[in-house]
């Protein structure tokens, strides 16, 4: 029960908002992928994107730490802030605002090299560590954090490719939390595991929360429940609905929400 | 209502339905016929509305395995998954109907048939219909999603419990006048009471179906057993 309870949503009033995004609009091309999507991303609370395929809500993920500008007909309109800050302000260092907005990807992507090496990497290019004791340091420390130190301190110096589906992914997220960022995206990370290593990364998500602002894209609405505490409901390139989460999943207000939730979409 | 994409899911969603309506049909005509048998004192028929109580809790069993079923297998959201949790209390509420108009039914025998009774007896019927209806109504909410009904069934729970309170001073004086009518004005208020007991249990389930139905909780009111004799 207790579980239950820290899972509760804290009061609008009492949160720290990190990312805010104001009338964003993606386009491919042509197409309009996102039209017009305002939302406020909090310290304190897990923010679960859902919605059908194609509804745009990995699009917009990726719009929060620029991911969209490797996509060379990509176009972003509207305001996203960071700390207040304009993330598409010419000014901006995107490589700096990439180890402040972390990203963890549906298919765990370990660099081929030692588990070791694969948190240090960007530590010691963003210069985060003095020395190679500092690195251990992190490296410790990272790897605790994701929940994966125990399972993998005798044999840091094996590949981190050796590592099963579920340790990869949680070594992504050691690798995301080791130069110190302030906002984790998750698009999808528990898509290609099975349930067990599923669970871990949700308890994981767990523990991160309040330490990180945590936004997670997920098609299993169960995991949404489960992990967040807000939830924004994404439908053709629109936000139809954003709200604590026990509301979404007991009472929505929109009909296409409540269509989406209960099974009865399209 | 859009159907579930997964059409197993509505068909489940139907029977629970169709039980519930089974379920609160058989309580509504359960009291009628308890409060039929009484004025009749027809054994016979008291007799029936107690052996048909074994079908409402069969089919109270019935649904809760089914809930339990739905929630396990389908993991119902939003509208689906009020409707599967009113469903579950519902059941054990009209369940309760059942059982106050099986006692009614039980207490038929013990009441002599003669003209000193005739006249107690005679308050009764009217109240057992109001409350019979809300049985009905609540439960009719429930199958249509009419939030409007059962805020109606919820508001005439006062009704009963003035019938209540009336049909109390009355029988007390009643028996004051008549002490050898005692033991079967005894019995008599203890129907009356079952009576005001459905009352309250059909405002439990329009509160219920009103949950359902709308997401939102009503405010508190008196909960039932608030008449003054109490």
């Amino acid at each position: 029960m207790t579980a239950m309870i820290q899972e509760q949503a804290k009061p609008a009033a009492a949160v720290e908002t990190k990312m805010t995004a104001r009338d964003v609009k993606v386009f491919y091309g042509e197409k309009q992928a996102i039209k017009g999507v305002s939302i406020d991303v909090d310290m304190d609370n897990v923010t679960a994107f859902i919605g059908p395929s194609g509804c745009g809500k990995s699009t917009f993920l990726r719009t929060l730490n620029r991911m969209n500008d490797t996509v060379a007909s990509a176009r972003v309109e509207g305001t996203i802030t960071l700390d207040g800050e304009d993330i598409y302000a010419p000014a901006m260092d995107v490589v700096q605002l990439r180890a402040r907005v972390g990203m963890v990807f549906q298919k765990p992507n370990p660099f081929p090299k030692s588990i070791y090496e694969n948190i240090a990497y960007g530590p010691r290019i963003h210069g985060l560590a003095s020395g190679k004791a500092d690195l251990d340091v992190i490296v410790e420390k990272s790897l605790r954090r994701a929940g994966l130190w125990d399972e993998v301190k005798d044999r840091l110096h094996d590949s981190g490719t050796a590592l099963s589906g579920g340790q990869q992914q949680r070594l992504c997220i050691g690798r995301a939390i080791a130069v110190e960022p302030e906002v984790i995206l998750m698009d999808e990370p528990c898509s290609a595991l099975d349930p067990i290593a599923t669970a871990k990364i949700e308890e994981l998500i767990h523990e991160l929360r309040g330490r990180y602002a945590i936004v997670i894209v997920t098609h299993n609405m169960q995991q949404a429940a489960r992990v967040s505490q807000r939830t924004a409901f994404f439908h053709l390139g629109e936000l139809v609905e954003y709200g604590v989460t026990s509301d979404i999943f007991t009472n929505p207000k929109q009909e296409r929400t409540k269509d989406y939730i209960t099974g009865r979409y399209g | 209502m859009a159907e579930h994409t997964i059409k197993a899911f509505d068909q489940e969603m139907d029977k629970l339905r169709g039980l519930i309506a089974e379920m609160g049909g058989r309580a509504e005509s359960a009291i009628e016929k308890a409060m039929l048998a009484l004025q009749r004192h027809d054994k016979v028929m008291a007799a029936d509305v107690v052996a048909e109580d074994k079908r409402i809790d069969a089919i109270e069993a019935e649904v809760e395995k089914l809930a339990i079923e739905i929630i396990a297998l389908r993991a119902p959201m939003a509208n689906d998954l009020r409707d599967v949790i009113a469903a579950l209390k519902i059941v054990g509420v009209v369940e309760r109907i059942g059982d106050y108009a099986k006692n009614i039914a039980k207490r038929v025998p013990l009441i002599a048939a003669n003209q000193r009774t005739q006249e107690p007896i005679a308050l009764l019927p009217s109240m057992g219909q109001v409350a019979g209806e809300m049985v009905q109504d609540a439960l009719n909410a429930f199958a249509a999603r009419d939030a409007d009904l059962a805020l109606a069934v919820v508001e005439r729970d006062t009704v009963v419990d003035d019938f209540y309170n009336s049909v109390f001073r009355t029988l007390v004086t009643f028996m004051v006048e008549n002490p050898k009518t005692i033991s079967e004005c005894a019995h008599l208020l203890f129907i009356a009471k079952n009576i005001e007991r459905i009352g309250d249990h059909a405002t439990n389930v329009a509160e219920m179906v009103y949950y359902a139905a709308t997401g939102q909780t009503l405010p508190d009111r008196e909960r039932g057993g608030q008449s003054q004799e109490d």
